[in-house]
């Protein structure tokens, strides 16, 4: 099953789940009503047919509950999406930055990585850039989702709620390496988090060729090609 | 090859096929203003282009059968699916049934002798003609062939050094070719109705294609001229949509979707109108709540032009917009819901023989649910933040296009072929293709909806070996569906040349008008106009039963 390792995965999926059960209660009405009048009335069994040109009150039924249970749907589905556009105030920042076919993930301190870290729940906002072309920023352990479009900033926001290395996707067809684009976002608990950054601060006037000073984590030279 | 049908028909009257006008051979044909020679030109160039488009579907599943390369490589893939949506969409199911059946069936259907405009009818298949042939072109000119994705998603199309201005020039003209064909139907409906038939006389098909036409007349010229604007802009370097010329790409997916959301209903209501007629036939009664299923196909027309911007969530629109398209979009489900329950209602206490067509619209009714349904979730902003360029998207536009649009077309064929032509196909080889095809659809596009969930995205083409399981299922799927519809195109074809004579006007028990002419029908449609006293789908010898047995 998908990882679950952010704030919204909760919620999302959840909406996501009931959504579905109403939609699989729906499909099952429909098919099973199907089955059963074509086999009971199949023209075997029923010669006679008899002319129905409708009811109103039917129709009425099967307007306003659909309408009820859509609105429903709806307003889980923004309530979620409210939380998920607005990042609270006192966020990490990290710039990230698209471009043919990699990714680069910049800290508040000038720390720059092409794997994403992160600390262990903490509010984190990712403010999104693109070089060239369209490219989508997508962490599916984390529910989260947005476009990079060049000359525009858009922004995303998670806090990571389990430690582990999740995947990030472009979902945003790009050209020629559009699906080797893929980098890891790695959640570390926030001392580990702290003590990585420190040390790469240190080492960005070196070589960045990667960190061996903390235990819990290395580099990955996880480029798009 | 319909030509050779004609020359064994000794019938009385002179049927549209045997017909002897100035021009001969293929001329009697490319030059004949005839509406049903028009949808007949129509139907070959359509069927031809779908085994291209269906060629290169089983090409891109068989890449993705293993991760990395498994036959070609990644700028031939990306051209792959390029080349198969904009061939699957614009060349294939946005003319489709419109230009098929509606050319050959709406005059009849109505009572008139052609549509309004034959001539301007003849001008929609040159310019859809060489549409095609300029993707042909597009293809195999150097340069290479587009890899953009249907879409044409800039700043991408601007950058890439493929032939995207022939491609664009291209989708330009099928546009047009399809708002002449818009215009001159609505145009048929309002002015060439028989005598006594009045609007709620008329077939839910010239409904749904009365609807249609409104869709394609007023969102069509927005894709014609973004896709001008992007010629321009590659041309002349005129800043309008490339962020690096002070343009916006944002407004570029705007316009794109306000014409290409639209053109999903330009592609599932005809087909629902096909599925309108042929489910009271094939159950031998009256159809439940027609206005509603009428009514409810200009509420699709109108709801459905005011959702483009749900395929924009996740691009960073403000949350009022998001609010908006959100809510429009969970509407626009109510008249498709509705048409639905009327279906199935239509299914109670009739008398129902499931031959070939009616095991077409009942599929269609069934895969039409769960590509509804799907919309539905992704309607819902938290998830389709999560979802959206997702294989889930690609389960949800395969299910709706090919399981409405796609079915619809098979649907119509298996009820319209036959009196087109006067010839029948073997029916125990049209049931044992739709079940290879029924079910090899659902082994294929099924797992997207999961693939989709676990976070795989969309035109790709490597992948994680996680997600490889889906793919061979899905691959696996493709070659039983590619199987089905195999067997029943040559099943259809082989009906052209030495299938059973039918001269049987009513070969169904429908109770439309097409009905009433006889098989093939005349040159001019009717041996005297129609005089319409009664509905399209009265069955009246039911309720005479219905006396008798009181």
């Amino acid at each position: 099953m998908i990882a679950q390792a952010s704030n919204f995965v909760n919620e999302t999926d959840t909406t996501f789940f009931i959504i579905v059960a109403v939609c699989v209660f729906f499909l099952l009405l429909i098919t099973i009503s199907m089955v059963v009048f074509v086999i009971k009335y199949s023209r075997k069994r029923n010669t006679k047919p008899v002319n129905i040109h409708g009811s109103t009150a039917l129709e009425i039924t099967w307007t306003v509950i659909p309408t009820m249970i859509a609105l429903g749907m709806f307003w889980l589905g923004w309530v979620g999406y409210k939380d998920l556009s607005r990042p609270p105030k006192d966020s990490m920042i990290v710039d990230v930055t698209a471009q043919m076919w990699r990714w680069n993930f910049k800290y508040a301190n000038g720390v720059q990585t092409d794997t994403l870290y992160v600390p262990l729940n903490k509010d984190v906002e990712v403010r999104l850039h693109s070089l060239d072309v369209d490219h989508s920023f997508y962490v599916p352990a984390f529910r989260v989702k947005k476009d990079c479009i060049p000359t525009r900033t858009n922004i995303a926001w998670f806090r990571a709620e389990e430690v582990g290395t999740y995947q990030v996707f472009c979902a945003e067809y790009c050209g020629l390496n559009h699906s080797y684009m893929y980098s890891a976002v790695k959640v570390l608990p926030e001392y580990d988090f702290n003590m990585w950054l420190a040390g790469k601060a240190q080492k960005t006037t070196v070589a960045n060729t990667g960190s061996g000073s903390v235990k819990t984590s290395h580099i990955v030279t996880n480029s798009g090609n | 090859m319909a030509s050779d049908a004609a020359a064994v028909h000794s019938n009385s009257y002179e049927t549209y096929l045997d017909y002897k006008g100035k021009h001969k051979g293929i001329f009697a044909w490319i030059l004949s203003t005839d509406h049903k020679r028009i949808g007949i030109l129509y139907m070959v160039a359509l069927l031809s282009w779908f085994l291209v488009g269906m060629a290169l579907g089983g090409l891109i599943r068989l890449e993705l059968l293993t991760p990395g390369r498994t036959i070609v490589g990644p700028q031939t893939y990306n051209a792959f699916f390029t080349l198969h949506g904009v061939i699957m969409l614009f060349i294939f199911v946005i003319p489709g049934i419109p230009a098929v059946f509606g050319n050959f069936f709406l005059p009849i259907m109505i009572g008139a002798e052609d549509v309004a405009f034959p001539r301007i009818n003849l001008l929609s298949w040159y310019l859809y003609i060489i549409g095609g042939i300029l993707i042909i072109l597009a293809i195999f000119l150097p340069g290479g062939a587009p890899d953009t994705g249907w879409t044409f998603y800039i700043p991408y199309s601007i950058r890439t050094s493929t032939n995207m201005i022939i491609t664009l020039t291209a989708v330009f003209l099928l546009g047009f070719s399809s708002i002449l064909t818009g215009l001159n139907f609505i145009t048929t409906i309002h002015r060439l109705r028989a005598p006594g038939m009045d609007w709620f006389k008329m077939p839910l098909f010239s409904w749904a294609l009365y609807a249609t036409g409104w869709i394609q007349v007023i969102v069509t010229p927005i894709i014609g001229i973004t896709l001008l604007l992007v010629i321009i802009e590659r041309v002349f370097g005129v800043g309008i949509f490339d962020p690096a010329l002070g343009g916006d790409p944002i407004l570029f997916q705007h316009l794109f979707w306000i014409y290409s959301h639209p053109a999903v209903y330009i592609m599932a209501v005809p087909a629902m109108g096909v599925i309108s007629e042929i489910i009271p036939t094939f159950s031998r009664r009256t159809i439940f709540g027609y206005k509603f299923i009428a009514y409810s196909s200009l509420a699709i027309a109108l709801f459905g032009s005011l959702v483009w911007a749900h395929h924009m969530f996740a691009v960073g629109m403000s949350d009022s917009a998001e609010f908006i398209f959100s809510l429009l979009t969970f509407m626009v489900a109510i008249p498709s819901a509705i048409k639905v329950f009327n279906w199935t209602a239509t299914l109670y206490k009739g008398s129902i023989q499931l031959d070939p067509p009616m095991l077409y619209s009942l599929a269609f009714i069934f895969l039409f649910s769960i590509g509804g349904l799907t919309g539905i979730i992704q309607g819902a902003l938290s998830v389709d933040i999560h979802l959206t360029d997702t294989y889930f998207i690609v389960g949800h536009i395969h299910y709706v296009v090919f399981g409405t649009a796609g079915f619809g077309i098979f649907a119509a064929l298996h009820y319209w072929l036959p009196k087109m032509i006067g010839k029948i196909y073997n029916m125990k080889t049209a049931k044992v293709a739709f079940w290879i095809t029924f079910i090899g659809f659902n082994i294929l596009y099924f797992p997207f909806f999961i693939m989709g969930w676990l976070g795989m995205p969309r035109r790709s083409y490597d992948y994680l070996p996680e997600y490889q399981v889906y793919h061979v299922i899905s691959t696996v799927g493709s070659w039983i569906m590619i199987s089905g519809i195999l067997l029943m195109f040559y099943n259809l074809l082989k009906s052209v040349y030495t299938g059973k004579r039918v001269t049987e006007r009513n070969l169904w028990g429908g109770e439309t008008l097409e009905w009433t002419v006889p098989t093939p029908p005349p040159l001019t449609n009717f041996e005297k106009l129609p005089d319409v006293t009664v509905g399209p789908y009265e069955y009246k010898q039911n309720d005479i039963e219905v006396e008798e047995v009181k």
